[in-house]
């Protein structure tokens, strides 16, 4: 029977399942969209996973990552439940290991990361606005009613570069609207639009960072071409995009999970069959004082299994559910 | 008269215990909370920042219960707060609610004590001025030991032997509050916590980050904005410590006083290879403690603002040269009506785990040289 770990980045736009071996090779990945409903995401990429190991695997390992981590981890019975900054940092630390600055855009959140001598030494997140992000340009190509496949292809095509204001997703499309009622080429706009981005991201996350090389470029946005070649321009160095660069949160989890379990010697995982079971969440408004907290009830096969969301600890402690671990 | 005023931190206790001596009925405003800032926002200008919104809320659930006049701190420099209260008295008017504003200015001589003293007379009409002085001595002295019952709350948290001893405490403590009155009493009470606190069991051995906290004072004290980051971190095993606080900042207002001495010169200095002169809010302060915060060795820094804040915005570009020279990880958080916390959660983590394992290489770094 093939030991191997399960790595899961439950993310805003997608869930990514990575399967992974004891010698680290990937065995199986899969990359579903969340569109919202990340317990269904979760338990149809659980099910896929299934089917497609077959019976003659263990798994000896979980880790959870992404803003829906808690979730994924209540659901599965994770070993370990990490941020993505760390996911994704040892993630590329395992792809080229002297990477030294890490460009992760996905779909609702940007970073950038610095390591240095192997730990990670500053990072940055975008804050306030999500212009620059995966779901804006997927939200333009739609617009634009091209495949976001074919996006950064289609940019790379183009002869001249058209203008168009990246400071924030609000100013972007409608000087994108005002442009191509002046009649611009597609190709030239979707180019102005990769440029954008990227220099919004320099200009908003990268400033006053010192950008060196190697550069790993990865997260979902990175499939796309036309961002990738916008980046080596403003940078000036070559941008290394590793082979399974929309998963790489998936696979620091993996890997974190890999130490965890050494470490402890056993896996909390509830086995696959919680892809059968049934999933239910309710919430409410907690009325016991001036917070009002929003708590949330989790059931598994109608029965309670985690509360989480009050700050006081009257909803949550009644079950004590594993507590995230730090550092 | 019934007397309310916004909540910022635990300055609510000072006021509401010296209203209280001067014979006042105090209606302190509830705590905030996602009404607050549905009410807040409903009927405050779109490109203001978090401090108005909430400040708002708070008056109009203070007039639901039956407050009619309202008292505001105003004037502090050149920030908007300074208009802060006219704004939001003729917003409340053309809402039909009729009330009152009061507004204490800053005391920064004696002439504007005066001043401030005979605001407090026009509430506290019963009163001659010898009792509301000493009132005014007596609210700063309870501002102070809240401050720093604050601070050894910082302390002991992240230190704690059974997790959540330090929070249930600090809740039993705000529960207090609001069955007593007066100052005495609350300062009694005060002092009752702090023996509490001191008797938790700590292990004093165990190894804590520790981050300091620059920023716009009111997203720096008012946990319902910064999302319980005090907390948070002191649960996460980091020792916290506050630059801006109430207390900190009425001493550098009476300073002029040969018996208050206050760390307004230490500030400047250390700010004054960045920026040397006063822009309004607490720029100055966000800088200065930022680099004092690295002198005294603290492991990082989290920088707290509230979204379109001008002063902390220029203060957030000179940071990132402290961040360069003086090698000292910054985090910036930009505050405004969200609630969910997931982002903020994540940032936080991914900090403090930096933080350790920067603190580890130099560990390893320095025990190489030997």
């Amino acid at each position: 029977m093939k030991k191997c770990y399960l790595g899961i980045d439950v993310g805003s736009v997608s869930t990514n399942v990575v399967v992974m071996d004891t010698e680290e090779n990937i065995l199986e990945k899969l990359y579903i969209r969340t569109q919202g409903k990340p317990i269904q995401a979760l338990k149809q990429g659980l099910q896929m996973v299934k089917e497609r190991l077959g019976q003659d695997v263990e798994v000896i390992g979980v880790g959870t990552t992404g803003s829906g981590r808690q979730l994924a981890s209540v659901m599965v019975g994770a070993d370990v439940v990490k941020n993505e900054i760390t996911a994704h940092g040892i993630a590329a630390l395992h792809c080229v290991p002297d990477v030294k600055t890490i460009i992760e855009i996905g779909g609702q959140d940007s970073k950038i990361i610095l390591l240095r001598d192997g730990i990670i030494y500053d990072f940055a997140m975008n804050t306030v606005c999500a212009a620059g992000t995966g779901s804006f340009l997927d939200r333009q190509a739609e617009r634009l009613d091209i495949p976001i496949e074919e996006f950064g292809e289609l940019a790379l095509k183009s002869k001249t570069t058209v203008r168009i204001a990246g400071r924030c997703a609000v100013f972007a499309e409608s000087d994108m609207i005002h442009k191509q009622q002046l009649g611009h080429n597609q190709e030239d706009i979707i180019n102005g639009l990769c440029q954008a981005l990227a220099r919004n991201y320099l200009n908003n996350l990268g400033k006053g960072k010192d950008i060196k090389s190697p550069v790993i470029f990865q997260g979902g946005v990175a499939a796309n071409v036309g961002i990738r070649k916008a980046f080596e321009e403003m940078i000036g160095c070559e941008i290394v995009v590793p082979p399974h660069a929309n998963v790489m949160g998936a696979i620091g989890a993996c890997l974190l999970a890999k130490d965890e379990v050494k470490r402890t010697g056993q896996t909390n995982f509830f086995g696959f069959d919680i892809a059968d079971s049934s999933f239910y969440v309710n919430s409410f408004e907690c009325e016991s004082c001036a917070n009002m907290c929003e708590v949330v009830g989790f059931h598994r096969d109608a029965q309670l299994v985690a509360r989480w969301g009050d700050k006081c600890g009257r909803w949550s402690n009644i079950l004590t559910p594993q507590k995230e671990q730090l550092a | 008269m019934k007397i309310s005023f916004p909540h910022m931190g635990n300055v609510y206790i000072a006021l509401k215990a010296v209203f209280e001596d001067l014979g006042v009925t105090v209606i302190p405003p509830p705590k905030s909370s996602k009404r607050t800032l549905e009410l807040g926002t409903r009927h405050s200008p779109e490109q203001i920042c978090i401090p108005f919104k909430i400040t708002l809320g708070n008056y109009m659930e203070s007039i639901n219960q039956g407050a009619d006049t309202l008292f505001m701190w105003g004037g502090c420099d050149a920030c908007r707060i300074s208009y802060y209260h006219m704004l939001q008295e003729e917003i409340l008017k053309e809402l039909g609610y009729d009330i009152e504003m009061i507004c204490g200015e800053p005391f920064k001589s004696f002439g504007e004590i005066i001043n401030f003293l005979q605001k407090l007379k026009r509430v506290a009409g019963d009163n001659h001025y010898g009792k509301i002085g000493a009132s005014f001595v007596k609210a700063v002295k309870i501002l102070n030991e809240i401050d720093d019952l604050d601070e050894l709350f910082c302390k002991v948290r992240p230190r704690e032997i059974e997790s959540g001893e330090t929070d249930s405490l600090y809740r039993a403590f705000e529960e207090g509050i609001k069955q007593i009155h007066g100052s005495s009493k609350t300062l009694q009470w005060v002092q009752e916590i702090k023996n509490k606190l001191e008797s938790i069991s700590v292990d004093p051995h165990r190894r804590v980050i520790k981050v300091g906290i620059v920023g716009e004072i009111y997203t720096v004290v008012e946990p319902f904005i910064n999302l319980n980051i005090i907390q948070k971190l002191g649960n996460m095993g980091v020792e916290v410590h506050r630059s801006v606080m109430a207390s900190e900042f009425i001493r550098e207002q009476l300073d002029f006083l040969p018996f208050v001495r206050s760390e307004k010169e230490e500030v400047h200095r250390a700010a004054a290879p960045y920026i040397d002169l006063e822009i309004g809010g607490h720029a100055r302060h966000t800088v200065g403690n930022a680099v004092r915060y690295h002198e005294e060795n603290y492991d990082g820094v989290i920088h707290l603002l509230p979204f379109t804040c001008m002063p902390e915005i220029v203060a957030q570009s000179i940071l990132r040269s402290v961040e360069e020279e003086k090698d000292i990880p910054i985090l910036k958080l930009v505050l405004d009506e969200m609630t969910g916390e997931t982002g903020y959660q994540t940032r936080l983590e991914a900090f403090i785990e930096l933080l350790w394992r920067r603190r580890e290489k130099t560990h390893e770094e320095v025990l190489s040289w030997n």
